[in-house]
């Protein structure tokens, strides 16, 4: 797993965000250079949810955070709406800004303890000076009802006053505020309880279809991701490994990772025993020094000598369903037997 | 060595604990509570909890954040703050009470009769101490053995815990170990003096899910092997599915729902239970599946609401229920016990359920998946 290449994209014109071969490394004090995200591409289609799985360390946040220059990726394109936010400067990017929004993992940390709810929900609009003070003082409060807080008893409080998913609300009505575009959740359920997560997430898959807006998920319970996404991509180590419609991706993965991911997840059913099958021992190397070849190499079952020669390139197995593996699973319906050795792509 | 031994004991007789006899369960509590004083008020953690645990079994404890989850295994344990704290009911392990003991009376049982698997293994683990000397330390502290002899059996654990190069891990120290190896460690360290009774408390939470199952599988085996009884408290009803013989769920301090693991997924009794479990995003539905929700949030625990403390949430709720607390009680079933007056899956809970619905009840749309966003009020 573990590839490169951009055989997934889609055109240029039909997208609204398009990645084009990421690159982000942070440098270290004497211990080399950290590899968090190596040669991704990714794009997105307007209204569109892109769910971003993966474990702790694979970039997936930083992936998030370079779509909005934060920070600048070390190399590679980020295209939106037309424009490369790569090449913008400083003002220019400024102005881009209030189409692109985040939502954080932690509510609380991300609220500032010391400002009240509207201050907090109408900052981006004070900045952009949105209509007069009483107009965005409406607007607060409509943003507030809209996510499903009572405004006249939270305007003048602050966030120390709510709970987890109360301020995950009040930090959704902040994100939506400047009517975005493009929304990227890093997280944003999974510090909250079970019951609260699906009114979280149900909030946000209404919003979403009331502004038409374009979300960036990134998570690590796949079974959340399943729940909200139009396409789902599998990273690993900086690289990614399986991009595909949900429901086929985790029906008939095709990475022997996405396999692996699929059977660790513990399920609500004591009738399904854990499977031994497909699982990995080990862990995550390190991204200061990634294995050569594939990266998921070290721990793969199907692990073979070219793995560690050649990194394997996306290609696509089934329409719309790409993987970037040496050795698929199988796939029958589109002949391809396992383990294949063909390198269509590379 | 520089720590404090106890009166040493051979590892032949390490047994001085008396056992009970068999037909006597290994862990009973009765009627617990546990308050702690705060300047806000009283707020009961742990509200009256009843239950026992056979030897060899597994017990999952499962239940939100805030519902007392943590603080009812650290009141079995003794583990509590020395300040601030009111409690009240009976523990008694092995028939002998031991609800009162003070932390010197206890402190002969942890490591050799009871232990604990904490959730974070960073912090619980002494970063200025290498893995060698915390493996050894209860080891010599409950046993008359040599340090040479205690480095064995610290090898031989970290063996037994999938831990490789045992011997130059020893050296390590816990920074230098990842997430997943630190927990082995300290399930190493939980296990080294042989307890018959271990908690795990959110043992995985803070690790990624290739590495929850590695540590899961590790916990199971090591409890069957050992027949040890085990006590897994966890918010994830997916970690306790296949790994636990009964599960109790808890809300508010309270068990509401006890019940054999797969009779409590098959046919939850409990409003709150089978809502926990709808509103879990599962795998296996569609993408884009429209989630049930509970409505609200849990409870205050200084000021709790009157009756059942489930009932501002639930989609079952009747006038009773606002009024009179239900017991945990056994049903027809015999071993499924819950605490409500009208039961999933019963009729009376039925008839209930469908005259919410006529009358518009917000958990109801919410429990349906209902499109409304319920506007919540702040406390």
């Amino acid at each position: 797993m573990a590839g490169s290449g951009t055989a997934h994209l889609r055109p240029r014109d039909e997208t609204l965000l398009r990645l084009e071969n990421i690159v982000v490394e942070f440098p270290t004090r004497g211990r080399g250079t950290v590899h968090a995200v190596s040669d991704v591409s990714l794009d997105i289609k307007r209204g569109e949810t892109l769910g971003l799985v993966g474990e702790s360390g694979c970039g997936k946040s930083t992936t998030g955070r370079a779509a909005l220059q934060l920070p600048k990726p070390t190399s590679g394109h980020v295209w939106f709406d037309g424009t490369d936010l790569t090449t913008l400067r400083r003002s220019s990017l400024r102005r881009a800004r209030p189409q692109l929004q985040m939502i954080f993992q932690d509510p609380i940390s991300s609220l500032n303890p010391r400002r009240r709810v509207k201050d907090i929900v109408s900052e981006g609009l004070d900045i952009w000076s949105v209509g007069d003070k009483l107009d965005r003082a409406k607007k607060v409060r409509s943003l507030l009802d809209e996510v499903g807080i009572d405004a006249d008893a939270a305007v003048d409080r602050h966030p120390h006053e709510f709970s987890g998913g109360q301020c995950q609300r009040i930090s959704i009505a902040r994100a939506i505020a400047t009517e975005p575009k493009l929304i990227i959740c890093d997280e944003p359920v999974s510090a909250l309880d079970v019951s609260v997560q699906a009114q979280i997430l149900n909030l946000l898959e209404q919003l979403k279809s009331r502004y038409g807006l374009t979300v960036i998920f990134i998570a690590h319970d796949l079974a959340v991701v399943k729940n909200v996404s139009d396409i789902v991509a599998v990273m690993y180590l900086g690289k990614l490994c399986e991009i595909g419609p949900p429901d086929q991706l985790f029906q008939s993965p095709v990475h022997p990772y996405t396999a692996a991911l699929l059977s660790a997840i513990p399920v609500p059913d004591p009738e399904s025993k854990p499977q031994q099958l497909g699982g990995v021992g080990g862990e995550v190397p390190s991204p200061l020094n990634p294995p050569s070849g594939c990266r998921f190499r070290t721990r793969c079952p199907r692990a073979a000598e070219r793995c560690a020669e050649e990194e394997p390139k996306i290609r696509e197995m089934r329409p719309g369903h790409y993987v970037a593996c040496h050795f698929p699973l199988e796939v029958d319906d589109v002949g391809v037997t396992a383990p294949s050795s063909d390198g269509a792509g590379s | 060595m520089w720590f404090r031994r106890r009166k040493r004991r051979s590892l032949e007789s390490a047994d001085r604990f008396p056992s009970a006899p068999p037909d006597v369960p290994l862990l009973e509590v009765d009627s617990a509570q546990t308050s702690f004083v705060t300047d806000r008020g009283t707020v009961r953690a742990v509200d009256g909890v009843t239950f026992s645990l056979e030897r060899g079994r597994t017990l999952g404890i499962v239940g939100e954040s805030g519902c007392g989850k943590t603080v009812l295994s650290r009141s079995v344990m003794g583990l509590l703050p020395k300040h601030n704290v009111v409690r009240s009911g009976s523990v008694r392990f092995e028939g002998q009470e031991i609800g009162n003991w003070a932390p010197d009376q206890m402190r002969p049982l942890w490591g050799t009769q009871m232990a604990m698997v904490f959730q974070d293994p960073m912090t619980s683990l002494n970063p200025v101490m290498s893995i060698g000397n915390q493996i050894t330390e209860p080891l010599l502290y409950h046993f008359d053995i040599s340090s040479g002899y205690a480095r064995e059996l610290a090898v031989a654990l970290l063996q037994s815990v999938g831990i490789p190069e045992p011997d130059r891990r020893l050296r390590q120290f816990p920074h230098e170990l990842s997430g997943g190896m630190r927990q082995r460690v300290m399930i190493a360290i939980a296990i080294a003096c042989g307890p018959k009774l271990l908690f795990a408390d959110e043992p995985t939470t803070s690790l990624d899910v290739t590495v929850q199952a590695q540590i899961l599988d590790l916990l199971q085996t090591q409890q069957r092997e050992r027949y040890m009884a085990m006590i897994l408290v966890t918010h994830d009803l997916g970690v306790v599915a296949g790994r636990t013989d009964d599960i109790a769920v808890m809300y508010a301090g309270r068990i509401v729902e006890k019940a054999p693991t797969r009779v409590l997924f098959s046919q939850p009794r409990m409003p709150y239970t089978e809502a926990l479990l709808a509103s879990i995003p599962k795998l296996g539905d569609a993408a884009h599946s429209r989630l049930a929700t509970i409505p609200g949030r849990p409870p205050n625990l200084i000021h709790p609401p009157q009756g059942c403390k489930f009932s501002p949430r639930c989609a079952y709720v009747q006038d009773k229920c606002r009024v009179e607390e239900p017991p945990l009680r056994p049903g027809p079933e015999g071993k499924h016990e819950f605490a409500c007056w009208f039961p999933v899956g019963t009729p009376e809970g039925r008839a209930a359920f469908e005259s919410n619905k006529k009358a518009g009840v917000a958990a109801v749309e919410a429990r349906l998946g209902g499109e409304t966003v319920p506007v919540e009020g702040v406390s």
